[in-house]
């Protein structure tokens, strides 16, 4: 909403404040101003200039020779502009003045002919994108005349942001009530300049009224409960008096005509939307109310584009049919043009949520649905028709004919909310006296009607007080809470006392995900990789979830995996000669719902790496990050997720982006593959030809993480250990996994543990076999073992590796 | 003076290395040796050559104590010189000034860190975190919380759907409701969490993006509480000079709303020191006694204060990150600038 300064403190006696101390009030009334625009800022300099008389440049076909009366002397000017003219006003820049730009006007010689000063174009003011011309100005003026002070540029105009509730605040009197505080108190309505006395008739009815040979009537009470119409003849369509632009233009909106100008006059002074209707053209001057029908489906608004209708659709309609999409926009057809004589006038009320229905059926909004949309006064409609017809007859001419017809088959009744000082206390902290919350409240036009006094039941002595609630704040008090909410406010939040109270603990714990979620950053940080976080919305083919209003259609999916994700990520670090890339994140994975079932989600931790395993160093020479790195970053992961270990074994996953025959799946008890972890497939990356395997993981956490198992120590034992080495020769096939399988079952109790240490592919080694060296190590927890015992335990897992899998200790 | 050998050679072990440390270069050395190991008249090997003149039984001792002093001495001659050839080298032969070896760094997102440094001063306020779906319904992010779905206030969160009522959260908000389903007051929580909005991606605008509930709902809780318990956070989150100002505003779940502005203060290198603007951190108030009871509590009873913000533009104006893009861009030249 913009809000023009000069307007305001017409409004409020006794307002005198700076655009910036009005902003920084309104702030904390809970209207912030974004922004503060003053359109005569720096034209200080200018003067209206009056050219006496132009004539040719001598010695430049473009170029005039103008004598302007700057108010101090008669000067002759050079002037470029095509369109001077004889006896007009202009912007008038002196010698010595000072432009946008810190432009300084000399005396010069041009093509020699003296010019003292210049007359502008409003691009050169800054006041518009018309270079063409110097700013021809409409109206009568006294030659030196400030400028800014001239055109009504000396306004500021308060980009004021109005919240959702505030409906009543998209009008300068509702501004102006928030700040009557700061002036004497109160807002009274300026009278119109030149407007004649008027004497008003009303003629009301229930559904349907008429006289003067004009008939208004509702058929649909539910979405418009009020509508009134006044009948002008004789006005002049012409442009508006100057300080009706001036205070168009204050408050951000366009002159159009005085008629159009005038019912904008009053809907930005007081928020009441209204509408002029050319007469001639409302087919027997009379108006219905009622939703479309059946077969108006489609309807030309005053911009010029046809709307498709619904039946839901609110439509004023005249004897032939719809005339105005009811609280949106007027008809093209019925539109005041030029020759407009006389006007229909319509001062309604609509129901706001229909208006928001159909302004989003529509997909258009208007000033007038923006308001309807939030509530408007059901209180005012008098006062706003009143206003338009005298500010019309002021600017425009013509009478009033006949009463004001006021159609009111839902009148409106005021609400009255019981308010308990009690309730305040209780929510505010602060106890409050009944008199100063009468005070609080006032100003904003909330009546205490009555007070209840209510006897200590027990312990507690209470006051109720009767808040009568004004029609322009029904829409959004309209509770106890709503009336505490403006105590608060007006007594001023930054008054309020912010001392630290007594507080119990509370009985929700922290959740379980969040602590291993904390757990896995530290654990993967620690492993040297980085946090990245990605948006989960994907293209096609990387979900099944689909957004059913994307913004982005590039990215309409929701993502099942983070993977795909992170890789693009691997693709802009590595684009970017980032040749180390580690990234880990943690995210949510979305899969549609069987059907009628809602969609589900999931906690994934997913992570991608390529380049070195470790930092470059002079000292050695960098590997690059291998399969082993890979499966043992995998493995802890999936016991830190799952509280303990899970079998992790080499085999393809279905639907991953890794190259199937280097692909491990981990498993739950139950069987399921939590998580899958391998190198990317080279078609799933794109990767310069410098960079090397990208490497990936992908694992589903428990949504309710267990708490991790109680270590039960087993004790040390004080006995030393013995160990043997095995080099065996496995033939082709046989798996490192099955050998250790072999060896525990043969070795007995005793092993503590087995690691193979050595693995060797040689050629002196026959069809694909492999030598594999175990380091076996023996230890009895209450005796030191025998050479002959653990001979004995080896001989025995030698059998067994022979017999089982037919691998042979080498020679 | 006295003549037992083994006395001399003490005496002479301790002369020798102090005249080795107080040596000022070869030369020094070299005329130190002369003196005490010198063949013909070194001190030390006096004492060698005059072994014979012992009685046989004190020979192997003494003559053993001489020649670990004469190692001693030796020793200290070798790494003197070797110290003074390189004069501002290390004691040992390695050049200590080349880079140490360590594994890759890794580190948290600086989003992920800015929740973090907001949750851990709420925990130290008695705060345990929630969470809830990011696929939510419109029961939770709209009408429980008060906001009808035909009310403007819930247009300006323009509101991503997935499958007929079923959508992507546009708040953390929903979490209050089914916290206070699940568990009864007192309740002390921050949800932090991914919300999702209509939006097209900016320098301030990401359509997916981090938020931070916070909800206390407990007998009692006053506007006066919420007022000193965001304070609290706010200086304890931004340093104790820190003024925080609380703006009437709306939001359809809390009633009185507020939006919370604070105004840091900076210290320049000189050692003065500057206020910064006001700056918006969050959106804040009471909680509405129409949420309360959509959960099933007796808003007579319990009152309650809930808050939510927004932590990646609170990292923006914490590490100087001009467009909240970068957070998503994920590059590692980036991302390292936050490994701590």
């Amino acid at each position: 909403m913009n809000v023009s300064t000069r307007w305001l403190t017409d409004l409020v006696p006794g307002l005198v404040a700076a655009p910036e101390a009005l902003a920084e009030h309104l702030a904390l009334r809970g209207a912030p101003v974004e922004e503060i625009t003053t359109p005569g800022e720096g034209l200080g300099d200018l003067v209206v200039g009056k050219v006496l008389a132009a004539r040719s440049h001598p010695n430049a076909d473009r170029l005039s020779l103008c004598d302007v009366d700057g108010g101090d002397g008669v000067v002759q000017v050079v002037c470029g502009a095509p369109n001077v003219k004889d006896g007009a006003f202009y912007p008038f820049a002196p010698v010595g003045a000072v432009l946008p730009g810190d432009f300084t006007i000399k005396k010069a010689k041009i093509r020699g002919e003296v010019s003292q000063g210049m007359l502008c174009s409003a691009k050169e003011l800054g006041l518009g994108d018309d270079h063409e011309g110097i700013l021809e100005l409409p109206g009568d003026f006294t030659p030196g005349e400030r400028f800014v002070g001239a055109l009504g540029l000396d306004d500021a105009t308060l980009d004021v942001e109005i919240t959702a509730n505030r409906g009543d605040l998209l009008s300068h009197v509702g501004i102006a009530r928030e700040l009557a505080s700061e002036g004497e108190g109160r807002v009274v309505l300026p009278a119109i300049e030149g407007a004649p006395a008027l004497e008003v008739e009303y003629a009301e009815g229930d559904g349907r009224v008429s006289a003067g040979g004009v008939a208004i009537r509702i058929d649909d009470p539910e979405l418009c409960p009020r509508y009134l119409g006044a009948v002008i003849r004789g006005v002049e369509i012409g442009p508006s008096p100057a300080w009706l632009r001036e205070r168009l233009r204050g408050a951000g909106a366009r002159p159009i005509n005085n008629v159009v100008d005038a019912t904008n006059y009053v809907m930005l002074e007081l928020g009441q939307p209204l509408h002029a209707f050319n007469l001639a053209r409302v087919g027997g001057s009379s108006i219905v109310v009622r939703r479309a029908t059946e077969s108006e489906t489609s309807f030309t608004t005053l911009d010029g584009q046809e709307r498709a209708l619904s039946r839901d659709t609110l439509m004023i309609c005249d004897g032939d049919g719809p005339v105005a999409i009811g609280g949106v926009m007027g008809g093209l057809d019925s539109e005041v043009e030029s020759d407009t004589t006389d006007v229909l006038l319509e001062c309604a009320l609509f129901e706001p949520r229909s208006i928001r229905a159909t302004r989003h059926r529509l997909g258009m909004s208007t000033d007038a649905s923006y308001r309807y949309e939030r509530g408007v006064d059901p209180e005012g409609l008098r006062t706003a028709i009143e206003r338009a017809v005298t500010a019309i007859l002021a600017v425009a001419g013509g009478t009033l004919d006949g009463p004001i017809l006021d159609c009111r088959p839902r009148p409106f009744r005021p609400e009255t909310v019981d308010l308990r000082l009690s309730r305040i206390e209780h929510v505010l902290g602060v106890p409050f006296e009944a008199d100063a919350v009468e005070e609080l409240l006032a100003p904003l036009g909330f009546a205490v009607e009555d007070r209840t006094e209510r006897p200590a039941e027990g312990t507690v002595a209470d006051t109720i007080l009767h808040v009568r609630v004004p029609g322009f704040r029904s829409y959004d008090v309209t509770r106890e809470i709503d009336l505490i909410e403006e105590v608060a406010r007006t007594h001023g939040f930054d008054r309020f006392p912010s001392e630290l109270g007594p507080a119990r603990p509370g009985t929700v714990p922290d959740h379980p995900l969040f602590r291993l979620e904390d757990e896995l950053r530290i654990m993967l940080a620690g492993r040297g990789l980085l946090e990245a976080q990605t948006p989960a919305f994907v293209p096609a083919g990387e979900g099944d979830l689909e957004v059913s209003n994307p913004l982005a259609t590039t990215e309409p999916f929701m993502r099942r995996a983070l993977v795909p994700s992170l890789l693009r990520r691997v693709e802009h670090n590595l684009a970017h000669g980032n040749r180390n890339v580690r990234l880990f994140e943690l995210g949510t994975s979305f899969r549609k719902g069987e059907s009628g079932e809602p969609p589900h989600e999931s906690p994934h931790l997913a992570a991608v790496l390529t380049g070195l395993r470790e930092p470059p160093h002079w000292s050695r020479v960098g590997e690059p990050i291998a399969v082993w790195d890979l499966k043992a970053l995998f493995a802890d992961v999936v016991h830190m997720a799952y509280g303990g270990p899970l079998p992790i074994t080499a085999e393809p996953v279905e639907g991953v982006r890794l190259d199937p025959a280097v692909t491990f799946a981990a498993r739950t008890e139950g069987g399921g593959v939590v998580g899958h972890a391998g190198r990317v497939a080279d078609a799933a990356v794109d990767t310069p030809p410098w960079a090397g395997d990208v490497w990936a993981f992908e694992l589903t956490l428990p949504e309710e993480p267990a708490p991790a198992p109680t270590v039960v120590h087993r004790p040390l034992s004080a006995h030393p250990a013995s160990e043997r080495d095995l080099a065996l020769i496995v033939p082709a096939g046989v798996t490192a996994a099955s050998l250790e399988a072999a060896i525990r079952s043969g070795a007995g109790s005793d092993l503590e543990s087995v690691e193979p240490f050595d693995v060797y592919e040689g050629e002196e080694l026959a069809d694909g076999a492999r030598s594999v060296a175990f380091r076996l190590r023996f230890r009895a927890p209450s005796r030191t073992l025998k050479d002959r015992e653990v001979d004995r335990h080896v001989a025995r897992v030698l059998t067994r590796l022979e017999e089982d899998l037919g691998v042979t200790a080498r020679g | 003076m006295t003549t037992n050998p083994r006395e001399v050679l003490a005496t002479l072990e301790a002369e020798a290395l102090a005249a080795i440390a107080t040596a000022a270069d070869a030369d020094g050395l070299e005329a130190v040796r002369i003196a005490f190991l010198g063949r013909s008249e070194g001190r030390i090997s006096a004492v060698l050559r005059g072994l014979g003149s012992l009685p046989p039984e004190e020979r192997p001792a003494v003559g053993q104590e001489a020649n670990r002093v004469k190692g001693v001495v030796t020793a200290a001659l070798e790494e003197r010189t070797a110290a003074l050839e390189r004069p501002d080298g290390p004691a040992s032969g390695t050049d200590l000034t080349l880079p140490g070896r360590r594994p890759w760094r890794g580190g948290l997102h600086p989003v992920t860190q800015a929740v973090d440094e907001i949750w851990h001063i709420f925990r130290d306020l008695g705060f345990a975190r929630a969470r809830g779906p990011e696929a939510d319904t419109e029961w939770y992010n709209f009408e429980a919380l008060n906001t009808p779905l035909d009310h403007p206030a819930a247009d300006e969160q323009d509101t991503l759907y997935l499958v007929d009522s079923v959508l992507l959260r546009s708040h953390t908000s929903p979490v209050q409701m089914r916290t206070m389903e699940t568990y009864p007051p007192p309740i002390r929580i921050i949800a932090p969490g991914w919300v999702y909005r209509r939006d097209t991606y900016d320098a301030t605008h990401t359509p997916a993006f981090m938020q931070i509930e916070g909800l206390v709902i407990d007998e009692g809780v006053t506007f006066v509480d919420f007022k000193a318990t965001l304070g609290e956070f706010a200086r304890r989150y931004w340093g104790p000079d820190t003024q925080i100002r609380f703006r009437p505003s709306f939001f359809p779940f809390t009633e009185p709303s507020a939006e919370v502005d604070v105004k840091r203060v900076i210290t320049r290198p000189d050692g003065t020191r500057e206020d910064t603007d006001w700056l918006e951190i969050m959106g804040a108030g009471m909680v509405d006694p129409n949420v309360i009871s959509n959960a099933g509590l007796d808003p007579e009873r319990y009152t309650g204060w809930a808050f939510g913000m927004g932590p990646a533009r609170i990292a923006m104006l914490k590490h100087g990150v001009d467009d909240l893009r970068t957070f998503f861009e994920n590059d590692v030249r980036f991302l390292e600038q936050f490994v701590r």
